[in-house]
């Protein structure tokens, strides 16, 4: 919302410079987003007057004048026509800088003759592109003045950002009701009178709805003004809407812009004469045309999407499969802004015999606008449903200030005024006889009064403020109080949609006064030591998120939509986790993983000539919308040459490639920080498709329930992602993590035995395709009570071992309890875990 | 080094032997022996001297041989003779074998000389690193902890009913244009799944899941469909949420101020609060915080310039009733505070979109150290 000063104060009778005005209205909620002040692109021209014109001697287009700039007389050679003595014009002195011509003068010497300083066209000050000569101001306009005074251009312009609940200051004189009631001076009284018809109405109004929707239009008023003469609006009322950035039209246009602005009151003005028959005010009302189409339910949301018109002529079935459709022929609207807009039957449309004239309240008809020579001209008042206004414009994608103000709200008591006022200014500006104004339906009913306890000011600001205080304010803003004492009756004002209830009364006294007014309360503490603030799973996450960057990996934050064909491949893009309006189609699928945007990131990276690294993340990943679908996910990716020790090339060895182990040692490293061990863990080969078949796996606790995965991704998945190799990641779920069910944070007593536990070690000739855990369990459960540590210490194939096995080696470790073992008795163990492992795996010791 | 040596010339006059007459040459052998031990190069040799002196038929063995053939007499005396050059001998043996075997050793440690210049690996503490989101958000938890505020987490996708409707924006609301929100296709109940626009929703859900008091902090990504230098459709917020039946606006200020001061690590912040509208607060605000910028950094609480950090207000009391909470009765305040916004401020990253970029030379410089844990005991800021 723009305005200007001068504007302000034809509502607001103030003494307050612009700077303080400017920053009152921020403080009150009225941001202001820029004050614009022309004068000072101005300042360097002044009014001077040509008193003497002469042909230049050697030129046949150039006059040399004799100028008056007020202080002094100076030659000035002429190029332009209209030069001669007596003129008044704008006068840029040497050493000004003139816009237009992006120039700083000199004194120059023009076909011989001196010439100081020069005479400006609306072009050279880009005032606009008039170029046939210089500007002639006005007689009156004094000598050495400043010229932006005497062009109307020394009115500074104020632009501020109204929040969506203050349609009332989508005028200024709403604007100028909040700035008396801030303090700023004082609200002028309005001047509007009726007009009183010279004749009936000739153009009949109704309103055409049922009960349901009759809130569509609940009032429409109107009268016609025959005789007007139309034309160029004023220079007053030009200069006030270019000011605002809008394009003068004619008087009759520009005087509901004006209104529109002055007093948040769209108008429209049709050319009475283009009329035919009465005019209506209805939802569109669409011919149907009825087809029978057999659309299954899949089909009937795609065909709805293709043609807004289809409505099912019977309602759906569940289970049926096929139903017909009624399509309705669309009707259009040839807009004032010269588009053409399809029309359907939630629209609040303004009709006549002719058809459809415009939307009501969001933008009016190309072939009944007024134009140069319209003479007789119906004016519209009327109130349009907010709701209904918002779902038209945004289904058609119009932004006009009629839809901008009646979507928020307009004042409903004010739309005959607002005629009244519109028509002594057609009369003013453009003559004519008005009618009498005809009126359909009843404004719609203001916010009801409530009670109001100004003690609620205390108790939910902490604002001391006498009640005599809390009425001033409140009666500044409007809003009738009745009563005594402190429990008091409120009755919003009609322009305050958003006043409803005691809480608005609340916020409207605090935003005057000022929060910085509220005193600073400290809030009391829970006494004692402060409880953890996190929940069990937040803990987690947070030591995950250290555990991993102390393993070297480097904490990313990537996005959590991705490419649709990414999210495809890893088991995701369903169209339900797809965004209806991405950004771009590169943003548009919610992750079913955190990985694709790891190992893309990761990619980059080596692309920008880092061949080695770690990255992990931590966030949600969307199995589903809802809550319990979007799981919490810690992921991370080591790609080129990095490991626990390091990455890249060093002297004492190039860092290992990264590859599945790496992958399962960082998972598992995140997994024992959250007090799983390790032989707690079930590893399977069940990772997901996406990955490396053979060089990949799944960490469970228990058959069903997974916690993560890691390995090398399958090459083609790698391919299509664009990534090289060598790359491993592991993505782990958190919320799968089962709560710790320890009740108790003392530890169990230290077993730890005085005698020397025996290490002896086993190599056994297995097939190649047995799993080495089936290994460690089986010798593990050989003897449970002596066997505590089983470790793999070697896994060889190639020489010796023949083909299709592989050898495998193991060392146990025996801790004795209440003596030393005997030989006997470790031979005998010895055989227990053989045979054990035998019997599980079908490996035989090697000898 | 060189080896002790107890020259013959030098013996104590007390030691000579008691007779010369001896056929044995007990002195000739002892210089024998001496100079074949002060010659001896390594310790092969030395070895080899001391099994021909020593050894079982080494010469010394063999003098001791000797004795019973001498008369009873003299045998004292020559034992004692024996005896004494066999001292002798001997610590010349030791003394000479210690030295070689360090002589041996400081010529192996010269060959076993590294080049310390090299550099080593520092290890995986010093490659990792948390992103600035992260270790601002666990800053920003510690300060609100400290408070008696705890942690709630909502989902990214929520419904329209959590993100608009319960947050008193109903449908048709202008409200709702400003939001630039993300929708998902229609679900099965007819209504379309948004990615959150705010992290207010969390409110709605701690409160239909809660009784009052409350007080929490959610952080969490949010997301608008706008992308520009200063905005990226996913960026980071902190919501504030108290309820009770006594906090006002005054304890929203104070909060705010013990926050900002903590967060930023100053005595003293500067605030400007302007009145806003938010269609969940009233009266609502908008928090502008106070700063100098002094070449590329920017000092808060010093200055004339302002930036706005927060919007904030009383909850409202349709957002109240929209959770079944009584308005007469229950009251409280909310604010919502940009975490990317607040980190690019504290720690001078000047562009927000690097944020998401997951580019390893910027997670390097503006990421932290892995054991970099904000603590009130050991401070919040790294």
């Amino acid at each position: 919302m723009k305005f200007t000063l001068a504007w302000l104060k034809e509502h607001l009778d103030t003494t307050a410079s612009v700077a303080e005005i400017a920053d009152t209205l921020t403080r009150i909620g009225l941001e202001v987003e820029e004050v614009f002040d022309p004068a000072a692109a101005l300042a360097p021209f002044r009014v001077a007057q040509v008193l003497k014109c002469e042909k230049h001697p050697n030129a046949d287009k150039l006059q040399v004048c004799e100028v008056d700039t007020g202080t002094e007389r100076l030659q000035v050679v002429c190029g332009a026509p209209n030069a001669r003595a007596g003129l008044k014009g704008v006068f840029a002195p040497v050493g000004s800088h003139i816009p237009g011509l992006d120039l700083t003068l000199t004194k120059a010497k023009i076909r011989g003759v001196e010439s100081n300083g020069m005479l400006l066209s609306e072009r050279e000050l880009e005032l606009s592109q008039e170029h046939t000569g210089i500007i002639e101001l006005a007689p009156d306009a004094p000598i050495g003045s400043p010229a932006a005074a005497a062009l109307g251009l020394d009115d500074a312009v104020i632009e501020v950002a109204v929040t969506p609940n203050r349609p009332d200051c989508l005028g200024v004189r709403g604007i100028a009701r909040d700035l008396a009631a801030a303090g700023l001076g004082t609200l002028k009284p309005d001047t509007i009178t009726p007009v009183k018809g010279a004749f009936a109405n000739p153009v009949p109004i109704k309103l055409d709805f049922d009960q349901a929707t009759a809130n569509a239009c609940p009032l429409f008023a109107g009268r016609l003004i025959s005789g007007v003469k139309n034309g160029p609006s004023p220079a007053w009322l030009r200069g006030r809407l270019k000011a605002l950035g809008l394009r003068p039209v004619n008087a009759l246009v520009d005087i509901t812009n004006y209104i529109s602005y002055d007093r948040a009151r769209p108008l429209h003005v049709y050319d009475a004469d283009k009329l035919k028959g009465p005019i209506c005010a209805q939802l569109f009302k669409p011919i149907p045309r009825i087809e029978d189409h057999n659309l299954t339910r899949a089909e009937e949301g795609d065909y709805k999407a293709q043609h807004i018109h289809a409505v099912r002529k019977d309602d759906w079935i569940e289970g049926q499969a096929k139903f017909d459709v009624t399509f309705y022929d669309p009707g259009e609207l040839n807009a004032l802004d010269g588009k053409t807009y399809p029309l359907d039957p939630d629209m609040c449309v303004i009709a006549d015999d002719s058809g459809v004239l415009g939307l009501g309240g969001v933008m009016g008809g190309e072939t009944t606008g007024s134009t140069d020579a319209t003479t007789n001209v119906f004016i519209e008042s009327a109130y349009f449903d907010p709701k209904r206004t918002a779902r038209t414009g945004r289904k058609l994608a119009i932004q006009s200030d009629a839809r901008h103000r009646f979507e928020r709200g307009v004042d409903p008591d004010f739309v005959v005024p607002g005629l009244e006022l519109a028509t002594a200014m057609v009369l003013d500006l453009c003559g004519g006889s008005p009618s009498e104004i005809e009126i359909a339906g009843v404004p719609p009913k203001a916010n009801a009064p409530f009670a109001f306890d100004a003690g609620l000011i205390k108790r939910l600001s902490g604002l001391d403020l006498p009640t005599s205080e809390i009425r001033r304010l409140l009666a500044a803003l409007g809003v009738e109080l009745t009563g005594n004492g402190q429990v008091l009756e409120a009755a919003p004002p009609s322009w305050r949609p958003d006043i409803s209830g005691p809480a608005d009364l609340v916020e409207e006294v605090v935003r005057l006064v000022g929060v910085d007014q509220v005193p600073s309360t400290p809030m009391p503490r829970s006494s004692g030591v402060a409880r953890p603030a996190l929940t069990e799973a937040q803990k987690r996450q947070r030591l995950v998120r250290r555990v991993l960057a102390s393993r070297g990996l480097v904490e990313a934050v990537t996005w959590s939509f991705i490419p649709p064909d990414q999210a495809k491949l890893f088991g995701g893009g369903a169209p339900e986790l797809t965004l209806s309006n991405p950004i771009s189609t590169e943003l548009a699928a919610m992750r079913p993983s955190l990985l694709p945007g790891l190992v893309t990131a990761a990619q980059r990276n080596r692309d920008r000539g880092l061949p080695d690294g770690a990255l992990f993340e931590l966030g949600q990943a969307y199995r589903g919308s809802r809550a319990e679908d979007q799981l919490v996910a810690a992921a991370g990716v080591r790609f080129g040459h990095s490991a626990l020790a390091g990455s890249g090339r060093d002297w004492s060895g190039e860092a290992p490639a990264a590859d599945v182990f790496a992958a399962k040692a960082d998972a598992v490293a995140a997994l024992a920080a959250l007090g799983l061990d390790q032989a707690s863990l079930m590893v399977s080969r069940e990772a997901p498709a996406w990955f490396h078949p053979g060089r990949s796996g799944a960490l469970k606790l228990g058959p069903k329930l997974t916690l993560g995965v890691f390995g090398e991704l399958h090459p083609q998945v790698l391919g299509k992602l664009g990534a090289d190799a060598p790359l491993a990641v592991f993505e782990l779920y958190l919320d799968a993590i089962p709560p710790s069910k320890r009740k108790t944070v003392t530890k169990a007593a230290l077993d730890a035995s005085d005698l020397q536990p025996l290490r002896r070690d086993f190599a056994f000739l297995l097939d190649a395709g047995v799993a080495a855990a089936d290994v460690v369990r089986a010798a593990q459960g050989a003897d449970r009570a002596l066997i505590t540590q089983v470790g793999v210490f070697d896994v060889f194939t190639g020489k010796g071992v023949p083909e299709g096995k592989k050898s495998l080696a193991i060392e146990v470790t025996l801790q004795p309890r209440e003596k030393t073992l005997t030989d006997s008795e470790i031979d005998a163990v010895a055989a227990k875990i053989v045979a054990a492992v035998a019997k599980a795996t079908g490996g035989e010791l090697r000898t | 080094m060189t080896p002790p040596e107890t020259p013959v010339s030098e013996r104590p006059a007390s030691e000579t032997p008691a007779f010369d007459t001896t056929p044995l040459d007990l002195d000739g052998l002892e210089s024998e022996l001496l100079h074949a031990i002060d010659t001896a190069s390594d310790l092969d040799k030395i070895e080899e001297v001391r099994v021909g002196a020593f050894g079982r038929k080494g010469r010394i063995p063999a003098l001791m041989q000797e004795v019973g053939a001498l008369p009873p007499d003299a045998r004292k005396s020559f034992g004692q003779a024996v005896n004494r050059l066999k001292d002798r001998v001997g610590e010349a043996l030791e003394a000479k074998q210690q030295a070689l075997a360090g002589a041996a050793l400081a010529e192996k440690l010269a060959q076993e000389r590294a080049d310390v210049t090299l550099p080593v690996r520092l290890g995986p503490l010093a490659e990792g690193r948390i992103h600035p989101v992260s270790q601002v958000t666990d800053e920003i938890t510690e300060i609100f902890a400290d408070m008696g505020f705890a942690i709630a987490e909502g989902p990214d996708i929520e419904t329209d009913f959590n993100n608009f409707t319960a947050l008193n924006i109903p449908p048709e609301h202008p409200a709702r244009q400003d939001h630039d929100t993300f929708y998902f296709p229609e679900g099965a109940d007819g209504a379309r799944p948004v990615l959150r626009t705010h992290t207010s929703p969390v409110q709605i859900r701690t409160m239909l899941a809660r009784k009052p008091p409350l007080r929490i902090i959610a952080p969490g990504r949010v997301y608008r469909s706008d992308s520009d230098q200063t905005h990226t459709p996913m960026f980071h917020q902190v919501e504030g949420l108290v309820i009770d039946e006594e906090t006002h606006l005054g304890h929203l200020k104070w909060v705010l101020e013990e926050f900002l001061k903590a967060f930023f690590g100053v005595e003293r912040v500067k605030m400007r609060y302007r009145a806003s509208h938010f269609p969940f607060t009233e009266p609502s605000m908008e928090v502008d915080i106070g700063y100098a910028k002094v070449g590329d950094e920017i000092r808060i609480g010093e200055g004339d310039r302002w930036l706005e950090i927060l919007g904030c207000g009383m909850v409202h009391p349709n957002v109240l009733k929209n959770v079944g909470l009584d308005p007469e009765r229950y009251q409280g305040f909310a604010f919502g505070l940009g975490i990317d916004r607040i980190a690019m401020l504290k720690y001078g990253m000047p562009d927000l979109r690097a944020f998401f970029s997951a580019d390893l030379r910027w997670l390097k410089h503006y990421g932290f150290a892995p054991l970099a844990v904000p603590t009130l005991a050991g401070g919040l800021s790294s």
